[in-house]
């Protein structure tokens, strides 16, 4: 079996966001970067298949410029056999499922796209859907569980209040998130083995998707917050009520 | 320029976030046509005049009954060429944002998804998305003719501008390719209210110490009729649902009022909530970080204060 999980390099969860260039673009000091928290279940998930199935291999591809090389690696230091970086800017998702897309189609195709449910930077929640449509296979996000048993999968999706179960033949793309598979850290190794991995750069296609970005904004900052005694709820209710109107 | 709108049904209804999708696409100038597929209650359809759709189009076909997505991106790409409309409106949802994403492929457009305010059009078509989980936003041009925007909850409030308009029934062709997701079946909480639709959610953390607890969370939320929510290590425990899981892995909500109760306010689950009108949070640790991104807060223990908070309510209603 082939699969190809697409990873972001993503700023950790943690990070403070900030633009620079009149807001025009993304600040990356002091931030540390990250496979994207969904990837990494898709990818670990990846690996598990792997490992059960002899003969499977795991692709990860990335569009994006040099700088996401490290998170490549860390993908390969996990347990992915090799990699393809597509060298541009990952600035839209129709841009960058494209990529994905054209890439499936030259590598005479998977048998399984896994990708996280969300990028943590755009969260569009739509490069499955786009990749799916291009290839003409099924898509499915988010996925919690994933199992294969032929050329059949069965899966758990979730959806607003509850989850759906669904069956679909491979081909087909699928977003992933918790509780697919645990978090998989990367062991001696494998980071040691993952810097002969081969690691492919490709240059893009050309894509006009007909986004493009004008600025970034920050949300205003908070006002300070009114503390009320615990002995005195009956003020919080007023509050809610007189003042925020939300009651 | 006709705008198309995908209106979601959950139990016969019409979701609160598609009335908010039909009053953007009338808020941005219309004629708005609504669509809704598989079953429905007719009066609920006939409503959505109410909110600014001129024409209302029923799919009824019972093979729309199950949200399959492929099948759904079929039949409202057929429906913009039918209506001649150039732009799609719904909701970002389970549901909503994958049949963007295939819809906008299909017909060519340029999708946003997230899309918080109502477009600008002094210079161009430029909508504002949020981004970064909550952290940021960015505006963009939609340069095609042709687009999809999927709305993030608030993005316009939906409000009563008309009057009831009757229902044409429109008729499906479906073909097996729609179908190759087969759905078994679905687990679905019913009769509550769902988290990312609700006004105010009520939300537990670890400080609750175990699901024995939630009594007074789920007390409290009946009270205000909200929707129950909970931090990460809560729902890894299994004391709550995955999907009522809160934050940058889970449900992003964008609740009036937003209760905090025996959570820290870890960078992870303020991303969750940073699109919340108003913070609440109750934690006994006046140093808990959620207390900087509050609007009001209470240091207190949660078992104490919790039910006066409910008691409260009930006698100031
Ligand atoms: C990649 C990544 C993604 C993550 N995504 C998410 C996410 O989506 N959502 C999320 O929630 N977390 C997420 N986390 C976890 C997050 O970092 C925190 O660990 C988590 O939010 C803490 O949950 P908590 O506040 O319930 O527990 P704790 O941090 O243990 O806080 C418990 C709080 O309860 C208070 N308390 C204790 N007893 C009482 C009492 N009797 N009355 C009142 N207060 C009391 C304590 O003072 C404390 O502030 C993520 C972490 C990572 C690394
Ligand atoms: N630049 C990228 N390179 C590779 N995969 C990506 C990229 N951007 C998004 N993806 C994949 O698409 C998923 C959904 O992203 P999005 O639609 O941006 O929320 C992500 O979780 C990734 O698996």
């Amino acid at each position: 079996m082939k699969i190809l999980v697409c990873i972001t390099h993503v700023p950790d969860t943690t990070s403070k966001i900030n633009f620079t260039d009149n807001n025009t673009k993304f600040d990356p000091t002091g931030v540390q970067f990250i496979i994207g928290p969904y990837d990494d279940y898709a990818l670990a998930r990846a690996i598990e298949i792997k490992e059960a199935n002899a003969g499977t291999t795991v692709t990860v591809l990335n569009v994006g410029t040099a700088d996401t090389e490290p998170t490549i690696r860390k993908a390969l230091a996990i347990g992915a056999d090799d990699a393809i970086r597509i060298n541009a800017e990952p600035t839209d998702s129709f841009f960058v499922a494209s990529q994905i897309a054209e890439h499936a189609k030259s590598a005479g195709g998977y048998d399984l796209i896994l990708m996280g449910r969300e990028s943590i930077d755009y969260n569009s929640g739509v490069v499955h859907g786009i990749v799916g449509e291009i290839l003409g296979l099924p898509s499915i996000s988010p996925v919690m569980k994933l199992d294969i048993e032929g050329t059949t999968a069965k899966l758990a999706r979730e959806i607003e209040g509850g989850k759906e179960y669904v069956e679909v033949s491979l081909p087909f793309v699928a977003g992933c998130q918790e509780p697919i598979a645990e978090w998989k850290i990367p062991n001696m190794r494998g980071i040691m083995s993952a810097r002969t991995k081969p690691l492919k750069v490709v240059e893009p296609k050309a894509v006009d998707s007909g986004v493009k970005l004008q600025k970034f904004e920050l949300p205003p900052p908070k006002g300070a917050v009114k503390m009320i005694s615990a002995d005195n709820v009956a003020e919080l209710v007023t509050l809610l009520k007189n003042e925020a109107k939300v009651l | 320029m006709s705008i198309l709108v995908f209106v979601e049904i959950a139990e016969g209804q019409i979701k609160k976030t598609s009335l908010e999708a039909v009053a953007y696409a009338h808020a941005m100038g219309g004629p708005v046509t609504a669509i809704a597929l598989g079953a429905a209650d007719q009066s609920a359809l006939t409503s959505l005049g109410k909110y600014g759709a001129q024409k209302v189009l029923h799919a009824a076909d019972e093979k729309l009954n199950k949200e399959v997505i492929q099948a759904y991106a079929s039949v409202l790409t057929k429906a913009l060429q039918d209506e001649g409309a150039d732009i799609l409106v719904l909701a970002s949802s389970s549901l909503g944002t994958p049949v963007a994403a295939r819809v906008a492929t299909k017909i060519g457009a340029s999708l946003a998804t997230n899309v918080t305010e109502l477009p600008d059009t002094t210079a161009g078509f430029v909508v504002k998305r949020s981004i970064y989980t909550g952290k940021a936003f960015a505006k963009v041009t939609l340069s095609n003719t042709k687009k999809v925007i999927a709305l993030k909850k608030n993005a316009a409030e939906a409000k009563e501008v008309g009057s009831d308009v009757a229902v044409t029934p429109y008729s499906v062709t479906l073909s097996d390719a729609d179908f190759a997701t087969k759905i078994l079946s679905s687990e679905k909480a019913t009769g509550e209210v769902l988290l990312p639709e609700a006004n105010i959610v009520v939300s537990g953390g670890r400080g609750m110490k175990g699901a024995e607890h939630w009594g007074i969370l789920e007390e409290l939320a009946k009270t205000l009729h909200a929707a129950t929510g909970c931090s990460k290590p809560v729902s890894d425990m299994g004391w709550r649902p995955h999907h009522e899981h809160v934050g940058q892995t889970g449900v992003k909500v964008a609740p009036q009022l937003y209760i905090a109760v025996g959570i820290s306010g870890a960078i992870q689950h303020l991303a969750g909530v940073n699109s919340s009108k108003y913070i609440v949070v109750i934690n006994k640790d006046a140093d808990a970080p959620f207390f900087k991104a509050a609007d009001y807060g209470i240091v207190g223990d949660a078992f104490d204060v919790v039910p006066k908070l409910t008691e409260a309510l009930k006698a100031a209603k």
